[in-house]
C-alpha cells in the first residue's frame, strides 16, 4: 500500500530553466546503487555543488528563501533517460509535486508511480506561478488532485489540469499498478491461449 | 477499418481496456539491464513472486561494465555489486543472461536485432529509453521504468496510455557522405526535443526505404530525443534478409509461415495519422550539435544560430548551453579543435559504423592530441570487426579497440571525459555532465568522427572522402 496523495498546500522551490533532463536530476554515477533509497541526496547533484563539494550559491536548492514539497520547473521537464531514480531522487528530496507546462513522457509515468504528482499548466499560468513566488517566496500553491485543481495562492487564479484517471485514481487511493495486474492474471492467460 | 502499422500491432497485444481508455499491454520480449532491474527483482521477491514468463525475458550487462580487462573483477566495489546482482537474479530466477566476457553480451539494444530476439509484429520494453532502436524491426519497443519492470517481470504486461501515431517521411536521396546519424539529428533539430512527445513514430518515404538495417537502428534509437514515445520502420525484404537465419529467428516452416504474417505488417494506405511530416534527403548535411542537448544541432558548414534569432522564452537555456560548451552565438566549428572521439554506443555502434570510420582514417593516421575510443558495441560485432580486416586499418592509423559496453555514452564506468575537453561522439546524448561532469559532447556520425579524429578538428568528412 503505497501513501495516498489528496490535497496538497505547499511553498514552492522555483527553476525556471527549460529542458531539465534526468542527467541533471540525477547524474548516471549514482545510478549504481541496488536499492530505492538514498537518491534525494544526490538530486541536481552537479547543480547544487561544485567540483569541490561546496554547495553552489547560486542553485535555487542551496537558497534558503526557497522551500517546500513543490518543484515548479520550465517546460520538457524530465526529458532524457527513462532513470526512475529520478523521481526517486525528487521524492527522496522531499518533493510531492512537480508542475510544469510539459512533462517528458517516460518522466511523467515513473513520477506518477512514485507517489509524485506531475501537474501540467498553461504556458501562462507557469509564468504566473514563477512570478508569485520570486516576487514573494512564501507564496503556496495548492493541489488538489481528486478535483483536478491547481491554485496560486498569491493571486488566487486557478487551473485544472489533465492527468491520466488510472494513474490518479492509484495515487488518490494508495494503489500499485502490479496489485491491479495480478489480480487479473487470467485474463493474461486467456488472452495467450486465444493468440495462439 | 484502416489502421497504422502501430495501431495493427498494438491492438494484437492488448489485453484489456479501462474504462478511462488505459491499455494493459502483452509484453512479448522483456530486456533487462544490470541498472534498471536490481529495484525490480527485489520488489518481486518482497512479494514472494517469480517471473511470470522467464523465457520472454533476456539480461544483458552494459551499462556499468569497463571496456579493458572485463577478465579481471571490476574495479569498482559499487558497480561490480551492480553487474553481480542482476547476475545473482538471473540464476535465481532461471533467466538467460549475457554476462561479461559471454560471446552474446553487448549493448542490449545491439544485442537483440543481431541474434535474431528482436521480430517484427512484436512488443518489446526495457528500463532504458533507447529501447525504441528495436522499432526499426517493425515492432513496438519503447523505453520503461524500474517500477514498469517489475510490472512486467511478474506478469508479462504494463498499464499504458495509447499514444497518439505521427508519420515522419523523408522522400529523396541522401547525398554522399551523409549517414543515418545525421538524418537523426537533422529531424531532431528540426522536430525539437519535445516535439514528438506524447506520439509514437513511424518512419516513411523514399529516403528511408533505401536504408540498411543498420541505418534504421540508428534513426529508431534516436527517436526518444525529440520525445516520441518509440520509434518504427514497416518491415520488407531488407528486414527479412537481415533477421533470415540469425541465432533466434524462425526457421523453416515456422519462417515460411511468419514471413507471410509479417508482409502484413504495414500502415494501410489510407490510414489516418494525428501528425503528418514531411522532410526532403537533400537538405540533410553531416550534422554537428553545439549545445546541450540533441535538438541543438547543426549542418557541419552552417553557423551557430546567434542570440536575436532566439524565443525570448528559449534565450536563457540557450545562453546557459553555449556558456558551458565555451562556444559563441554566430560561430562556425569548422576548425574547432577536440580532444577526444567516441565511436560506439547503442546509436553508432555496429559493423556498419566501424567500416564507415575505416574507410576515412584508411591510409591516414590518428591526431596525435586525440584521445580516442572505439567501441563495439557487442562481441559479434568485434568478430566481424576482425573478420573483415578492419582491425588492421584501425591499427595501422593508430587507433585501438576496446571491449564491448555503454562506456563513454554515459559514463558509468571509467571511460569518462575529462572537465572541459570537447568530445566527438557518436552517441546520442550531448547533456550537461552526459559524459563526465563537465565535459563537452559534439554528437555527430561515424564520418565526422572519423575526420576529427584523423585531423584534431571538426572537419566536414566530404573533404576527406
Amino acid at each position: 500500500m503505497k501513501e495516498k496523495f489528496n490535497i496538497l498546500t505547499s511553498t514552492c522551490v522555483p527553476l525556471p530553466l527549460e529542458n531539465v533532463d534526468t542527467d541533471q536530476i540525477i547524474p548516471a554515477r549514482f545510478l549504481k546503487a541496488t536499492s530505492r533509497e538514498g537518491f534525494g541526496d544526490n538530486l541536481f547533484r552537479d547543480w547544487r555543488f561544485n567540483k569541490e563539494g561546496q554547495p553552489n550559491p547560486d542553485f535555487v536548492l542551496n537558497q534558503k528563501k526557497f522551500h517546500g514539497q513543490i518543484l515548479v520547473a520550465g517546460k520538457n521537464f524530465g526529458s532524457g533517460s527513462s532513470r526512475e531514480h529520478a523521481a526517486w531522487a525528487l521524492a527522496g528530496y522531499g518533493f510531492r509535486v512537480v508542475v510544469s507546462s510539459f512533462f517528458a513522457d517516460i518522466f511523467k509515468n515513473n513520477s506518477m508511480n512514485n507517489g509524485l504528482v506531475p501537474v501540467v499548466v498553461s504556458p501562462n499560468f507557469l509564468a504566473e506561478i514563477f512570478s508569485s513566488v520570486f516576487s514573494n517566496p512564501e507564496t503556496t500553491i495548492t493541489v488538489d488532485l481528486p478535483n483536478q485543481t491547481i491554485t496560486d495562492n498569491m493571486t488566487s487564479h486557478t487551473e485544472k489540469f489533465e492527468i491520466n484517471a488510472y494513474k490518479k485514481g492509484n495515487l488518490v487511493n494508495g494503489l500499485d499498478d502490479i496489485d491491479y495486474l495480478l489480480a487479473n492474471e487470467d485474463k493474461i492467460v486467456a488472452f495467450e491461449r486465444n493468440r495462439k | 477499418m484502416s489502421k497504422t502499422l502501430f495501431e495493427k500491432i498494438w491492438d494484437k497485444h492488448v489485453v484489456d481496456t479501462l474504462s478511462d481508455g488505459t491499455s494493459q499491454l502483452y509484453i512479448d520480449r522483456l530486456y533487462c539491464h544490470e541498472v534498471t532491474s536490481p529495484q525490480a527483482f527485489e520488489g518481486l521477491r518482497e512479494r514472494k513472486l517469480k517471473p511470470f514468463r522467464p523465457q520472454q525475458i533476456t539480461c544483458v550487462v552494459d551499462h556499468n561494465i569497463p571496456t579493458l580487462n572485463q577478465d579481471k573483477p571490476i574495479e569498482d566495489p559499487i558497480s561490480r555489486n551492480q553487474v553481480d546482482t542482476l547476475m545473482r537474479n538471473a540464476s535465481e530466477f532461471g533467466l538467460t543472461c549475457y554476462g561479461l566476457l559471454h560471446s552474446k553480451n553487448g549493448i542490449v539494444h545491439v544485442v537483440g536485432p543481431e541474434t535474431g530476439l528482436t521480430q517484427p509484429g512484436i512488443t518489446i520494453v526495457c528500463g532504458d529509453s533507447h529501447t525504441s532502436t528495436h522499432g526499426a524491426m517493425g515492432c513496438i519497443a519503447f523505453g520503461i521504468g524500474t517500477s514498469e519492470v517489475e510490472m512486467a517481470l511478474a506478469t508479462q504486461c504494463i498499464m499504458q496510455r495509447k499514444p497518439k501515431t505521427m508519420r515522419i517521411s523523408i522522400e529523396g536521396k541522401l547525398g554522399k557522405g551523409v549517414t543515418a546519424k545525421d538524418i537523426a539529428l537533422y529531424i531532431i533539430k528540426q522536430m525539437t526535443t519535445g516535439g514528438a512527445t506524447g506520439y509514437f513514430v513511424e518512419y516513411a518515404g523514399e529516403a528511408i526505404r533505401n536504408t540498411t538495417m543498420e541505418q534504421r537502428l540508428t534513426i529508431c534509437n534516436l527517436s526518444i530525443e525529440m520525445g516520441a514515445r518509440g520509434g518504427m520502420i514497416a518491415p520488407d525484404e531488407v528486414t527479412f534478409a537481415y533477421l533470415k537465419d540469425r541465432e533466434f529467428a524462425p526457421r523453416g516452416d515456422e519462417w515460411n509461415r511468419k514471413i507471410a504474417e509479417w508482409r502484413l505488417l504495414y500502415s494501410d494506405s489510407d490510414a489516418k495519422f494525428d501528425k503528418e511530416v514531411l522532410f526532403h534527403a537533400e537538405d540533410i548535411e553531416p550534422m554537428v550539435t553545439f549545445g546541450t542537448n540533441p535538438g541543438m544541432g547543426m549542418g557541419i558548414n552552417n553557423k551557430i544560430p546567434s542570440l536575436d534569432t532566439i524565443d525570448e522564452s528559449s534565450k536563457s537555456s540557450f545562453q546557459k548551453a553555449l556558456a558551458y560548451m565555451g562556444f559563441q552565438d554566430g560561430e562556425s566549428l569548422i576548425g574547432k579543435p577536440i580532444d577526444y572521439v567516441f565511436l560506439g554506443s547503442c546509436t553508432n555502434g555496429r559493423i556498419e559504423d566501424f567500416r564507415a570510420f575505416s574507410s576515412i582514417v584508411k591510409g591516414r593516421k590518428k591526431n596525435p592530441r586525440v584521445i580516442a575510443w572505439l567501441v563495439p558495441g557487442s562481441w559479434q560485432v568485434e568478430r566481424q570487426i576482425h573478420a573483415e580486416g578492419l582491425d588492421k586499418i584501425l591499427t595501422e592509423a593508430g587507433f585501438e579497440l576496446r571491449q564491448p559496453g555503454c562506456s563513454a555514452c554515459l559514463a558509468m564506468n571509467d571511460d569518462k571525459i575529462p572537465a572541459g575537453k570537447y568530445a566527438v561522439s557518436t552517441s546520442n546524448r550531448n547533456f550537461e555532465g552526459r559524459q563526465g561532469p563537465g565535459a563537452r559532447t559534439i554528437l555527430a556520425g561515424p564520418l565526422v568522427a572519423a575526420a576529427a579524429a584523423v585531423t584534431g578538428v571538426i572537419t566536414d568528412p566530404r573533404d576527406l572522402l
